[in-house]
């Protein structure tokens, strides 16, 4: 009897047109792969991407040098020099980043008061040199000039949850 | 139990503890820990920031413990001991209650204010204060006040605690801050707008509670989780201060006291404390040999060459003098590597003083710093301790202050922030103080426990073994120097001169002093002088001798130098020091030597491969086992002799007879800030000591 059974079902093509219609809803749905360097995907204001140093609207640089992102990153991958400027007010001198080092856990921006230091969107700063990820402060303040249109609308959408 | 002691209950806990104590005390000595910013140990009480609040059973309302004494609580009415609380929700209460206060008008600068990270304000609001603010009002903002080059203010942080005022008032006498308004409106200012006239000033930034006071130099420079502190031994002044030296990536970053009720308490002068910028400027970093009349950089093989070729001629044609600012161990290599040579010129008294060669206790501060909080009667002779030892002469003002004592001084007439009596200003006035039986005189001999103080100003003179030898007679007179009690003092000015003298870094048999060394060398008597470190001799007299210099600094002996081995600064190298008093301390290394230099004693050992006499020690530790064999007093390690060998001692042997001149004693410091070559490389000293100059210039325009 289970002999039969298994013949007719195979003479119906049962198994084919399973596999068939199966194979069909995965051609017409939408496919989650995208075309990458054409394409990209959705990021959430959270995204921790490549670092920035942020400036006021004026175009006075926010960081005021008061080391914590030094002191609270765990792969030690900042590097802070400071002194009064000029006019006296508290500066970096020097701010490195060692791109090598950094983990990428956000605390930097975590710590900072000023919001001056974030990881911005960007993720797309592969070189082709170890030296060329050792970042300094004039590198790090042009990604800020370069993306804070992003970064502003990112920190505005987070803002509520903070 | 003593009827000085009490017995109070600390939170349902009986403790004794002394009448005099305040609750505060009282509740430490418990293991209680009670906030407090306005409180400090070594200051009067103020009483005024109400953080120390504790609750008193039976008071109607919470008391500033600082302010109140065991004596006078009370206690139940049926002799029950008093009591007191100190976690009591009352006292939470209360405690949050005046964090709030204070902070309404602090501003919330924490990121960029100095003090962060070391900020009693921050640590006790996160400690005892409330989460949140509920002040929407405007805060005060109060103008920054000018003080001079050392302080920086930013006086909107300050919370009036006053300790500042207090502190100018007390220790360092000059009571040049002050407060001006009241309620919201009071400011700590300093009237004139101007820097301290004192050379403690640098003690405020330490005990200002906020970031109201911070240090100018060190504005901005590092933050104190980030710094590598080293506890190590000053040698700016004969002292020995305790100091912790803070240091980053190499440099030294900052100088800070640390406590030492027996020598330095918890201050240290100025130069003390801003000299480090000094540390990293006009440095030997690497040796040099003069070639047609210029300094010109060499290798170190090639320099110990040059050196051992000329330490190889006749050793009676070479001299050495040892610095101010030596350790001991490169003092003991250099010493044995010269005895070796048969080398007999060796001299560490770069000023002349005749003294050392007669007994330690000839040289010492026998009374120890911590005993002129019992002398009832001070005499100062030739010198002016306020600008030799900034520290010690606060000391000797906090006994004054107690009204138990009376200064006199024979010398220069100089502003000692006390009162005292000007008895003369040469060595005939010393020497005729004892023949009189009125004045001064009499509160000496009266006095249980007197002390005479020689400073170098009056033995670093032609006639110093005949004056010293007046001072001692004067002490055996007086009966200075008694069971339990050595009234003899010399003051030094040099940090390593105490450690040389026990080492016997002293002209061997027909061997020449300093002087002598200079007069050889200008005639062509002397051929080679080895300077350690020494560069306030006169370097003109130095003729055509080939002079080789081992130290740090490109100062007047490197100047002059024929050939340079560069050594480590007192920073940079393990070493110990003998102060004063005889107290032997070891220093620490903070930060590695520049460049190519090496520790002194190093260097002398290789010199000594070369010279085929080689020392029998390859490390410091070998070195200081040989040291102590040889001078077991180096092996007592923060000990004081004191009054402990005063039996033996009788001060009318020291020095020699002889006639004195009629020259008044001069100190030997002119310029606080500038007298060795660490403190004249520093900019922030010579900033210091133009405006002392200008100061004192205005003052005789004015007189």
């Amino acid at each position: 009897m289970n002999r039969i059974a298994q013949t007719l079902r195979g003479a119906a093509l049962l198994d084919f047109w399973g596999a068939f219609a199966l194979g069909m809803r995965y051609f017409f749905k939408k496919k989650p792969t995208i075309n990458y360097p054409f394409e990209k995907g959705r990021l959430s204001p959270r995204f921790r991407g490549q670092h920035a140093l942020r400036r006021y609207a004026n175009g006075e640089e926010r960081c005021i040098a008061c080391k914590l992102c030094e002191a609270v990153c765990p792969a030690q991958a900042i590097t802070i020099e400071a002194e009064p400027r000029e006019d006296g007010s508290r500066r970096t001198t020097r701010y490195d980043i060692d791109m090598v080092k950094c983990i990428y856990c956000g605390f930097c921006a975590e710590a900072c008061p000023v919001d001056a230091i974030v990881e911005g969107p960007n993720f797309e700063f592969a070189v082709e040199t170890r030296e060329e990820l050792y970042y300094d402060k004039e590198k790090l303040l042009d990604n800020g000039d370069r993306w804070e249109r992003e970064i502003a609308r990112n920190l505005e959408l987070d803002a509520r949850y903070r | 139990m003593s009827e000085n002691m009490r017995t109070i209950v600390i939170d349902g806990e009986e403790v004794t503890v002394p009448q005099e104590y305040n609750l505060l005390q009282a509740s430490e000595a418990a293991g209680r820990e009670i906030p407090r910013f306005c409180y400090h140990e070594r200051l009067s009480v103020a009483g005024n920031c109400r953080m120390c609040l504790v609750e008193l059973v039976g008071a109607p309302k919470p008391v500033a413990s600082c302010a109140f004494l065991v004596k006078d609580m009370r206690g139940g009415p049926n002799g029950e001991p008093p009591q007191m609380r100190t976690l009591s929700p009352l006292v939470k209460k209360a405690r949050e209650g005046v964090m709030e206060f204070l902070l309404i008008n602090h501003p919330l600068d924490c990121p960029i204010c100095d003090q962060g990270g070391e900020c009693d304000l921050q640590d006790q609001s996160m400690a005892y204060g409330r989460s949140g603010s509920r002040f929407a009002e405007n805060k005060r903002a109060v103008e920054d006040k000018n003080m001079g080059p050392l302080i920086k203010t930013i006086m909107t942080r300050c919370i009036q605690c006053t300790r500042c005022v207090r502190f100018s008032t007390e220790i360092a006498g000059v009571p040049e801050l002050g407060a001006t308004g009241r309620g919201e409106d009071m400011e700590i200012t300093t009237y004139l707008e101007q820097s301290m006239t004192s050379e403690l000033s640098g003690n405020v930034i330490d005990l200002c509670p906020v970031g109201a006071l911070t240090s100018k130099p060190y504005a901005f420079n590092a933050r104190p989780w980030e710094l590598n502190k080293t506890e190590t031994i000053d040698v700016m002044d004969a002292l020995g201060a305790n100091i912790r030296v803070d240091a980053r990536m190499g440099g030294v970053l900052r100088i800070m006291p640390r406590i030492h009720d027996d020598v330095n308490e918890e201050w240290i002068s100025d130069k003390t404390r801003f000299v480090w910028d000094g540390l990293s400027r006009q440095r030997l970093d690497r040796p040099y040999a003069r070639r047609d009349g210029k300094l010109a950089p060499v290798a170190w093989e090639e320099a110990l060459g040059i050196a051992a070729e000329k330490l190889s001629g006749d050793a009676s044609k070479i001299g050495v003098i040892a610095g101010d600012l030596n350790d001991v161990e490169g003092l003991k290599a250099a010493k044995d590597l010269f005895d070796a040579l048969g080398v007999t010129s060796l001299d560490c008294r770069q000023d002349g003083a005749k003294i050392g060669g007669q007994g330690r206790e000839g040289y010492l501060f026998n009374s120890t710093i911590a005993g002129i909080d019992k002398a009832d009667a001070i005499l100062i002779v030739g010198s002016n301790p306020r600008l030799e030892s900034p520290v010690l002469n606060a000391r000797i003002r906090q006994r004054w202050l107690t009204g138990k004592c009376e200064v006199g001084l024979i010398g220069e007439a100089a502003d000692l922030t006390y009162e005292y009596d000007h008895i003369g200003t040469g060595p005939a006035d010393l020497a005729g103080l004892s023949k009189k039986r009125t004045g001064f005189i009499k509160a000496l001999k009266d006095a249980e426990r007197p002390m005479i103080i020689v400073g170098q100003g009056a033995l670093a003179r032609e006639d110093g073994a005949q004056v010293l030898r007046a001072a001692g007679d004067l002490a055996a007179k007086i009966g200075a120097v008694k069971e339990g009690w050595n009234g003899f003092n010399v003051l030094h000015t040099a940090a390593s001169r105490v450690g040389a003298l026990d080492l016997g870094f002293l002209p061997g048999e027909g061997g020449r002093d300093v002087a002598g060394m200079l007069d050889g060398a200008s005639s062509g008597d002397v051929e080679t002088v080895v300077l350690l470190g020494a560069d306030e001799i006169d370097t003109s007299r130095l003729g055509q001798a080939f002079v080789i210099y081992v130290g740090h600094h490109g100062d007047a002996g490197a100047m002059r130098a024929d050939l340079i081995l560069p050594s480590a600064a007192y920073t940079e190298k393990n070493g110990l020091y003998v102060n004063t008093e005889g107290r032997v301390q070891m220093g620490a290394r903070a930060v590695f030597p520049k460049g190519e230099a090496k520790e002194d004693w190093a260097i002398f050992r290789a010199l000594s491969a070369r010279l085929n006499k080689t020392l029998p020690y390859d490390d410091l530790n070998t070195l200081r086992m040989k040291l102590i064999e040889d001078h077991p007093t180096f092996g007592e390690i923060d000990h004081a002799p004191g009054a402990a060998s005063a039996a033996d001692f009788d001060p009318a042997q020291l020095g020699a007879d002889g006639d004195v001149s009629d020259a008044p004693f001069e100190s030997p410091i002119t310029d606080f800030y500038l007298t060795n070559a660490i403190a004249r490389a520093s900019k922030t000293l010579a900033e210091c000591s133009a405006m002392a100059a200008g100061a004192r210039a205005e003052l005789q325009a004015a007189e």
